[in-house]
């Protein structure tokens, strides 16, 4: 079973990547881009095979290392 | 005074603060491997800077599940002192045993330069050596140095005095040019509430002995040996 965590930094802290990437995107002429968020996204294989125990699994990896709860939130998708 | 250096996997910076401890105490400190848990008759427990584990995933994430945390968490809980400069901030802060992060430079740039840093308070084992208000050089070389916490936190700190130093002009103002990190409210380097816990991004191990440059470092390992050194202090 295949569960993605994204982790993104919380509203609120600021993202210099993000406006880095914004800026990029002004210079090549992409108009009308408003705020840029970059985060990252993980992809685990689970052995496990229900789909609730596997995000609970995944879960709790996020809040144990993948994401650092101070500056970051998370979201985790599942699909067998 | 008994020190022991934490040596993770791409740490490079644990044979400048042995020179820097070995100068101040005359004593070699000794290197802890990131698997060994025993800080058992050390005075002082130093995480040093580098780049543990390539910084994957976040500056510090990996070394602070190391085995030998367990144990740090437990000797700072104790009492024990802690040192934790660079790298090893960002662990301790990925530990949970210091509060915050340090986020990307706002810059985004990897900045190896001097800054000054104002002392807050040198009621502290730490800062001993030098006087409250006193303004001195340090090395920064970090990518990730941009303290941040929530405002509750940084108030916490400010109120409580947790404040260890703040980045500063040379003539000791406390200015948003001095802070090229983008730090929250310019904050350097933080306490543990019991004061014995001091986590800071520059490293004043680098400027030790005049041959490096400079001495502005050296209060601080001299406060520290003569805390744990008694004869020495003399």
């Amino acid at each position: 079973m295949k569960a993605t965590v994204t982790v993104m930094l919380k509203t609120g802290v600021l993202d210099p990547q993000g406006k880095a990437i914004g800026h990029a995107l002004g210079t090549l002429g992409f108009t009308g881009v408003g705020e840029v968020r970059a985060g990252k996204v993980i992809e685990l294989e689970l052995a496990e095979t229900d789909p609730a125990k596997a995000r609970a699994q995944a879960e709790e990896m996020a809040r144990k290392l993948l994401a650092n709860s101070v500056i970051e939130s998370f979201r985790v998708s599942v699909d067998g | 005074m008994k020190a022991g250096i934490v040596v993770f996997p791409g740490i490079n910076r644990e044979r400048d603060m042995a020179i820097a401890l070995e100068l101040a105490s005359g004593a070699k400190p000794r290197m802890v491997w990131h698997q060994e848990t025993d800080l058992s008759g050390l005075d002082l427990v130093v995480l040093p800077g580098g780049f543990s584990h390539g910084d994957y995933l976040r500056c510090g994430a990996m070394a602070a599940q190391s085995p030998v945390m367990g144990a740090v968490r437990a000797f700072a809980a104790q009492g024990g002192y802690v040192l934790a400069v660079c790298n090893g901030f960002q662990i301790l802060t990925e530990a949970g045993i210091l509060p915050g992060a340090l986020l990307r430079n706002a810059s985004l740039r990897f900045l190896s330069m001097d800054c000054h840093l104002r002392v807050e308070r040198a009621d502290t084992v730490f800062a001993s050596g030098y006087r409250r208000g006193d303004i001195f050089r340090a090395l920064m070389a970090h990518g990730d140095g941009n303290y941040f916490a929530d405002t509750h936190t940084l108030d916490r700190l400010e109120g409580e005095g947790l404040v260890a130093f703040r980045y500063a002009m040379p003539n000791g103002e406390i200015t948003p040019e001095a802070n090229r990190n983008g730090s929250q409210r310019n904050i350097a380097g933080i306490y543990s509430p019991n004061l014995r816990v001091l986590g800071l991004m520059p490293h004043p191990e680098d400027l030790v002995d005049p041959l490096m440059g400079g001495i502005d470092g050296k209060p601080l390992f001299d406060g520290l040996a003569a805390a744990f050194t008694p004869l020495r202090a003399a």
